[in-house]
């Protein structure tokens, strides 16, 4: 499936360099085009389908909320990042509930052509991957300043005892606390949820952050 | 120097019993194993010789240390048979009453100095230890499913733990070659806590229509390396366990993580149960696995 790449500014999809950006094919003979993140979203009724780069924002938010009208030949994708970790191999294709299969069908094939796995999901804030990840770092980092256990501890606990390659603190260290401030923050405003709110940790790095961002006097 | 020399398991014919016994004996101790009737110790024996039999053909022990093993393990249906035990460590069923009244027996069997160790995953050890005329000696020892595979165990001092118990029971698990990790009781520990809610998580996710179970579990693998999905995994304990689990933690901890997913019960009442039924949310053939 040829696709043609919009683009304006950085993608955490597809940093420079990878080679996704490089098999890209001029507009003019893409079946499929993909804007990446910061490129202005323009509806193209003639392509097999057009594909919207998110962030922790719905696709909604670049096509608008129809209920009536939601659907046609344009997808989100997200390629699933902890943080400042480089990109998974996973892509998360949100259709919406008119979507067309065809447009799945062409979405699907750009990205496990590049070698990638996909999984399709709604267009619901956080997305699978966020939305069940971030509840759980929230609640680790809970229960480290409650002191149920030492963050060493409860890493190898994970790990020992599930099998995971890494512990959810350790994890959420890795990706940066202030980015998992702005995903929660973000799954917050949407849901509601006390477990979407972001963790002490995170808030207090995020208030940092925005310090660091004043000049002194 | 540790001075436990002999290691008794109540709840032997279980499970999770089962493992720790092979644990206990394979590292050297005496080894008493306990149950209230001969089937689930015959079981427990039988799963045991298979167990320590693929270990020899699997190079990871000889025929004679096997049977050094499997002559350390003692077995009896009667309670006064645990007298000599210096480490008593309980799986029995979960349920708090019952692990309370097990308690109360054993302070009447075993010498002052024992120590009673409590393999819960959901109950706190100073309500269990309450059983007990002697909470100093009471212990939380979490271990993993299967215990004789499994290295980690949850080490929990429950409100009145000594520290010399603590410090005991701590020593008994390395001289076992397992890994010990300390967590405060509270309900779940840090696995539990952990691990009950995210499962719950990932199925409301399928029933808030985010997305089918083949690809929450596939994004949770491919994103984060996980052997196994959440779903996978609850169709592997059972979800009528999965409830049970929410049961115990909700009512204690009132997090609406823990709740039990509606989608959860009505898959129960359909008799959707994972693994053991054939069908949970994804069908299983024998070993294969197809998508939900």
């Amino acid at each position: 499936m040829r696709y043609a790449i919009v683009r304006s500014g950085a993608s955490r999809s597809f940093p420079d360099g990878d080679p996704f950006l490089g098999r890209a094919v001029p507009a003019d003979a893409a079946e499929v085009v993909v804007h990446l993140a910061g490129a202005e979203f323009r509806p193209a009724a003639g392509r097999a389908a057009v594909l919207v780069e998110l962030g922790t924002e719905c696709l909604g938010f670049h096509t608008g909320e129809d209920p009536a009208g939601e659907g046609g030949n344009v997808l989100g994708f997200a390629r699933y990042r902890n943080g400042d970790d480089p990109p998974s191999a996973l892509v998360e294709l949100v259709r919406r509930p008119g979507t067309s299969a065809d447009a799945v069908a062409a979405a699907r094939a750009v990205f496990e052509e590049a070698g990638l796995a996909v999984v399709v999901c709604g267009d619901q804030a956080g997305r699978i991957v966020d939305r069940l990840v971030r509840p759980k770092y929230n609640a680790a980092l809970r229960l480290l300043d409650e002191g149920l256990a030492t963050q060493g501890d409860m890493d190898l606990t994970c790990r020992l005892g599930l099998g995971y390659p890494d512990g959810p603190i350790e994890r959420v260290l890795r990706g940066g606390l202030a980015h998992h401030h702005d995903v929660t923050r973000a799954l917050f405003e949407t849901y509601g949820s006390a477990g979407f709110a972001p963790a002490r940790r995170a808030v207090v790095e995020a208030q940092r952050r925005g310090k660091a961002a004043v000049p002194p006097d | 120097m540790s001075s436990i020399r002999t290691v008794a398991v109540c709840g032997a014919g279980g499970t999770m019993g089962t493992g720790i016994a092979i644990v206990a004996a394979r590292a050297g101790f005496r080894t008493i194993s306990y149950d209230v009737a001969e089937a689930p110790l015959d079981r427990a024996a039988r799963q045991t010789a298979g167990f320590l039999g693929k270990s020899v053909e699997r190079g990871k022990m000889t025929a004679q240390e096997r049977d050094h093993i499997l002559g350390a393990m003692e077995r009896t249906t009667d309670l006064e048979g645990l007298a000599e035990a210096d480490l008593v460590i309980e799986a029995v069923f979960e349920d708090l009453a019952v692990k309370k009244a097990l308690m109360a027996r054993l302070d009447g069997v075993c010498s002052g100095s024992a120590i009673f160790g409590s393999n819960t995953s959901t109950l706190s050890i100073t309500e269990i230890a309450a059983g007990s005329k002697r909470p100093d000696r009471v212990v939380g020892m979490h271990f993993c499913l299967p215990a004789q595979l499994m290295k980690l165990i949850e080490m929990s001092p429950g409100l009145l733990t000594s520290d010399e118990t603590f410090r005991a029971a701590w020593a008994w698990t390395e001289a076992c070659g397992q890994i010990p990790v300390r967590t405060q009781d509270k309900p779940g520990f840090i696995l539990n806590a952990l691990l009950v809610p995210f499962n719950n998580d990932a199925i409301r996710a399928v029933e808030a229509g985010v997305a089918d179970a083949a690809d929450v579990d596939r994004a949770i693998k491919a994103a984060l390396g996980y052997k196994m999905g959440p779903l996978e995994l609850i169709d592997l304990i059972g979800l009528d366990t999965q409830v049970r689990l929410c049961e115990a933690f909700y009512p204690v901890t009132l997090d609406p993580r823990a709740a039990t997913p509606p989608l959860l019960r009505r898959m129960v009442a359909a008799g959707l149960l994972g693994r053991k039924s054939g069908r949970g949310f994804f069908t299983y053939d024998g070993n294969a696995m197809f998508g939900a």
